[in-house]
């Protein structure tokens, strides 16, 4: 239980910590790219190296591989959803992440990362 | 030349207490979820989930918000304007992605040999990646628009 509050405030804060910085910096589209930023794999491998050990945190950093690029798809989706379907942003980055959970689990099935 | 990158503190008063709850939330909910499932289905699984984009999902809808709030006060709907704003934070999170395809590469390539030397080379490669990406679309833009100016009588409209 002690795990997963701690899991929580450091996720939060790192989290919160990128979201300001993308806040404050113009123009939009570089902002951006501190909503794609590692704070969340940051905040878990550096709980899994103290927990488990680094070759825990190698295998998770292994299949992250994976769901960057499935991270890519999510992106161009997203984009295209707004601009040419022109839905809002919820429905859009809902949708975004149903793909993203497809492309995530496909390519980790495909690659092997399963056996 | 103007410098492409500026700080604009003025945003964080657009911002309300409670929308920086909500990703203090999202970020400590997501870090929960990864743990959770790395314990329950292995570190493998769980590394997926290094990538998830729970975050963004919470930011584009806050720009989102913002740039309507920002367009109602001026007595527009400002709908198409916020979904503008959203899909230029998906266009830089795009590019924030192969940024972290570089960190999960370059954290996985060090973590054998020394576990600060991870997170610090990962990190750097993150920025720069992210960083170089996003001059080089930028780039790309302004050399794609100024080759249509030339070919038009007319100048277009600068729409971005």
């Amino acid at each position: 239980m002690n795990e997963y509050v701690i899991r929580f405030l450091v996720g939060g804060a790192v989290v919160s910590a990128f979201a300001v910085l993308g806040d404050i910096l113009r123009p939009k589209s570089f902002a951006g790219l501190f909503g794609a930023a590692p704070s969340v794999a940051l905040a878990t491998l550096a709980i899994a190296v103290v927990q488990h050990g680094a070759v825990y945190a190698a295998t998770q950093s292994s299949t992250m591989i994976v769901g960057a690029v499935a991270l890519v798809f999510y992106g161009v989706i997203v984009c295209h959803l707004l601009m040419r379907a022109r839905l809002r942003a919820l429905p859009a980055t809902a949708l975004g992440t149903a793909a993203w959970i497809l492309a995530a689990f496909g390519l980790w099935a495909v690659g092997g990362w399963h056996a | 030349m103007t410098m492409p990158v500026r700080l604009s503190l003025s945003s964080l008063r657009e911002g309300r207490w409670y929308e920086y709850c909500v990703r203090f939330v999202l970020g400590g909910a997501a870090t929960v979820l990864t743990g959770a499932i790395s314990n329950a289905f292995g570190a493998s699984v769980g590394g997926l989930f290094l990538a998830l984009p729970a975050i963004f999902c919470a930011s584009a809808t806050l720009i989102e918000k913002h740039e309507i709030r920002r367009k109602r006060e001026s007595g527009l709907s400002g709908r198409r304007r916020g979904q503008e704003a959203a899909a230029l934070d998906a266009a830089g999170a795009v590019l924030g992605a192969v940024g972290m395809l570089a960190f999960a590469v370059v954290f996985r390539t060090l973590i054998d040999r020394s576990v600060l030397g991870a997170f610090v080379g990962a990190s750097l490669a993150w920025i720069v990646v992210s960083v170089a990406a996003w001059f080089v679309r930028r780039n790309f833009r302004f050399l794609r628009r100024s080759q249509n100016n030339q070919g038009d009588e007319v100048p277009r409209r600068n729409i971005s």
